[in-house]
């Protein structure tokens, strides 16, 4: 029966191409429209590391201005600590696992006569983070591992690579235990990188959700020896005592900190550690706001910092409402379509096809246009992704339509066409046989 | 032109009617408020950065090694940079209006105050830095030579010599003059005097309202790390040669270091507001497809309306109607479905503009939008309703007699 419906609701849609096509381009392109501004809205705003997004936390500590929050408008707390309380909690290592990181600029001096390519000096985006930083946001290792935490200790001239940094110095050849120089400093390679591309860089957020990860990974202890300046960002409420020590010293806050805690029990445990630390440090003059800390997971975390951007966030509402005028649209060609039928169902009905049958058969026929929507609207989709690459650069990689994407624009699809079947098809199903056939 | 038989027929086809009346209240809802987001995106981008952004570019070097001496070779890339052809002026500078990245301080008129009177972009660079950024001084003088000094962690205090933006002048002084007052950069150390003021300069980051139009310039050149900028003006008409020229000749003056980041204004400006630009075209394809749906839409309607009617056509024709009376009657027919919509949109756009308001803080849209909107669509409902009442106009009265 139901190939005959298909069969009866193709005939139908071949009847009149022209309202046809209306349907499935005007399906098409709501559907497009709300795929595309979901895909990207998807991207911003998912879990990057679902599996442990819950035990990953960020330490936030209210170190600022007396007189003036950190951030009035909001009333957010800062998003960085100062390196006294970064290295404060790293000593007293009362998580999981703890990291305290910054991003550094390295300018690459490649020794060309390793064996490698031919490369010219470069400059290089580097962080500087703890042996934790690797078991805690897991990239994965192609050759060797991370450094270890004595290596920490003793500000180990040590690095790992990621990929593409292995590539352009070593051809991808296994690396490790060669050397590498960066801005004149020798350093050894424990570990390279596999491809590593969370979708957003949740770990620092400071500088931009979409840039990609660093390109090397030092010691933190090591940079901060080296007086590797950040180049993220560095916010100071006064301005520092003069010099390395004098900025070190300072409530500037310019570390990102993050902590690992296992279970439930530990995160209270750890927040009240914190706050036990606050007010230890109160007492030496620093601290002198009010007690506020806070341990936010990854994916409040992404709320938090707004990830999702407002323009964002407004072209999904409008692609909603773009989706809605389409549906009406196609409600009120379907009720067209199905009302010159009349005659024909009630014919159908006279004949004795049950109002099930005739249901049946007019929603298949919905459904088709429905399917037919969804795919056009599927290739418009990935049209519509490839528009947001060319105008936003920052997406270039990362907006792949994926597989779950287009079973959800076929299901959509299907499902509105349905839906938009539905009152027309209630409408013809209604017809009574005798006035029809009396009016031909 | 009777009303009644035509309300009369559209209550028959309520459905219909319900479902039109609400595509085109929401088709204007939509394009309302997008066209009101796009031409305060248009306003954003228009305003002007203060200084010559077609002839300017800007260029970084960061040296490498311990051996790599910054005093000496910030001098010898001035000297280099100063002396090129068509370059008009080139200046150290810490950051440029738009680039989204820079040193930003509070500024307080009184030693005592506990908070700032204003938060503003610091623009380091010596006696070449504001005619090297081509933007205009207003009243007072540039630095000069022998005022100019370095800044690095090691630096303590500010110097006692500043310019600032008209914008921030109003702002901490209203209605004054502000040259020769003073101000401190910390309230820690010694204030600072106001020598000049610039018509216009903005600060990096052109999405923070605060601070956009507040800039203070310091006689002083940041000599900490490797890392220097330069602003270079070029002659007009020859930005391109000139950045090439200089990128290639820094490179080659100093072999331990990476000459980057060679940029002409024009890109840093469509940089900043990319995000703007991209959300402008997304919403005018959205527009644009809205109304070419609604459109379809109507004509859709519209041609079943008349398929559906093609009897009662022949009727009214063999009654004595002008092919004129059906043509007015559709069109009539049209217009009273969009004005039910309308009504019904203009509630749904005004509803859309508080939603924004509420939830990111723009600004109420301008009470012409939606009469705008209205007439458009209007227009656009007539134009398209036209083909099929035109169809309908040309059914001959012998379809009376026929039976479909």
């Amino acid at each position: 029966m139901f190939g005959y419906y298909l069969s009866l609701g193709l005939r139908s849609l071949r009847r009149n191409p022209v309202l046809t096509a209306l349907m499935v381009f005007g399906i098409a392109l709501g559907i497009a429209a709300s795929m595309t501004s979901l895909t990207v809205f998807r991207l911003m705003g998912s879990d990057p590391i679902p599996w442990k997004s819950d035990r990953l936390h960020v330490v936030q500590l209210d170190n600022w201005d007396v007189n003036q929050a950190y951030d009035e408008e909001n009333g957010r707390l800062p998003d960085q600590l100062s390196y006294l309380d970064a290295t404060a909690l790293i000593a007293a290592g009362r998580a999981d696992r703890q990291v305290a990181m910054y991003k550094v600029v390295l300018p690459v001096q490649p020794a060309n006569d390793a064996g490698g390519p031919e490369v010219k000096p470069y400059l290089m985006l580097g962080r500087a983070t703890y042996s934790d930083f690797f078991p805690m946001f897991e990239p994965p290792f192609r050759y060797g591992g991370p450094w270890s935490r004595e290596q920490d200790d003793a500000k180990a001239r040590v690095t790992v690579l990621t990929q593409t940094t292995n590539e352009k110095l070593f051809g991808g050849a296994d690396s490790t235990g060669k050397t590498v120089r960066f801005d004149g400093v020798d350093y050894t390679v424990v570990g390279v990188l596999d491809r590593w591309q969370p979708r957003i860089k949740y770990f620092d957020l400071t500088v931009g959700a979409l840039t990609e990860p660093e390109e090397a990974f030092i010691p933190f202890t090591t940079a901060i020896d080296l007086r590797a300046q950040s180049s993220g960002n560095n916010s100071c409420f006064k301005t520092p005592a003069p010099g390395w020590d004098g900025f070190l010293a300072s409530d500037c806050i310019w570390i990102q900190f993050w902590v690992q805690l296992d279970t439930p029990a530990r995160e209270a445990e750890y927040k009240n550690f914190l706050d036990a630390y606050v007010m230890e440090q109160k007492k030496l003059g620093r601290f002198e706001r009010p007690l506020a800390t806070l341990l936010p997971d990854v994916n409040e975390w992404i709320a938090l910092q707004e990830v999702v951007s407002r323009d964002v966030e407004i072209q999904v509402g409008l692609a909603f409402a773009f989706l809605a005028v389409c549906l009406v649209n196609t409600v009120g060609l379907l009720l067209a379509k199905f009302m010159r039928k009349r005659g024909e169902i009630g014919l159908r009905r006279a004949l004795g096809a049950s109002r099930g049958q005739l249901f049946t058969q007019h929603l298949i026929e919905a459904g088709v246009v429905g399917i037919s929507g969804g795919i056009v609207g599927l290739a418009l989709t990935g049209l519509g992704l490839m528009g947001v690459r060319a105008l936003y650069s920052e997406f270039q990689a990362i907006t792949e339509l994926d597989w779950t994407m287009v079973a959800v624009t076929l299901l959509l699809s299907v499902l509105s066409a349905t839906l938009a079947g539905l009152f027309p098809t209630w409408h013809a199903c209604r017809v009574q046989p005798a006035s029809q056939l009396k009016t031909q | 032109m009777e009303l009644r038989p035509i309300l009369s027929a559209l209550m028959r086809s309520r459905v219909a009617l319900v479902l039109l009346g609400l595509q085109i209240a929401l088709t204007l809802a939509i394009v309302c408020n997008s066209l009101f987001i796009i031409s305060e995106r248009a306003a954003l981008m228009a305003r002007p950065s203060g200084m010559n952004e077609a002839d300017t570019v800007i260029l970084a070097s960061i040296g490498f090694g311990a051996d790599f001496d910054m005093k000496r070779a910030m001098a010898d890339d001035l000297a280099m940079l100063r002396a090129l052809p068509g370059v008009v002026e080139a200046a150290p500078i810490n950051s440029v209006p738009m680039s989204n990245g820079g040193w930003s301080s509070g500024l307080s008129l009184t030693r005592e105050q506990k908070t700032s009177s204003a938060y503003s972009a610091m623009y380091f660079s010596d006696d070449h830095g504001l005619d090297a950024l081509g933007a205009r001084l207003i009243a007072g003088r540039l630095f000069r030579p022998d005022e100019l000094g370095e800044r690095s962690r090691k630096t303590e205090g500010w110097p006692p010599v500043i310019i600032i933006t008209r914008a921030l002048g109003d702002k901490l002084w209203p209605g004054q003059d502000a040259i020769g007052k003073t101000v401190w950069l910390d309230t820690d150390s010694a204030p600072s005097t106001v020598i000049g003021i610039v018509d216009r300069l903005q600060a990096p980051w052109v999405h923070n309202d605060e601070v956009v139009e507040f800039a203070t310039l310091l006689p002083e050149v940041i000599n900490e790390g490797a890392f220097t900028r330069y602003v270079v003006r070029s002659a007009p008409g020859q930005r391109d040669a000139v950045l090439k020229a200089a990128e290639a000749k820094l490179a080659a003056l100093n072999s331990s270091r990476i000459v980057r980041e060679g940029k002409t204004v024009e890109k840093i400006r469509a940089d900043a507001y990319s995000g703007d630009r991209a959300m402008m075209i997304i919403l005018g394809v959205v527009i644009v497809s809205l109304l070419i749906i609604t459109a379809l839409g109507i004509v859709g309607m519209a041609s079943f309306w008349v398929t559906q009617r093609t009897r009662q056509i022949g009727t009214r024709r063999a009654l004595g109607a002008t092919r004129g009376a059906i043509l007015r009657y559709f069109l009539v027919e049209n217009f009273v479905i969009t004005s039910i919509g309308l009504l019904l949109g203009a509630g749904l756009a005004y509803g859309f503009n508080v939603w924004l308001i509420q939830n990111y803080q723009t600004a109420a849209m301008p009470w012409y939008y939606v009469p705008t909107g209205c007439l458009s669509l209007w227009l656009l409902g007539q134009l398209a309703v036209l083909g099929p009442a035109r169809r309908a106009s040309r059914v001959p009265p012998a379809m009376a007699t026929r039976s479909i």
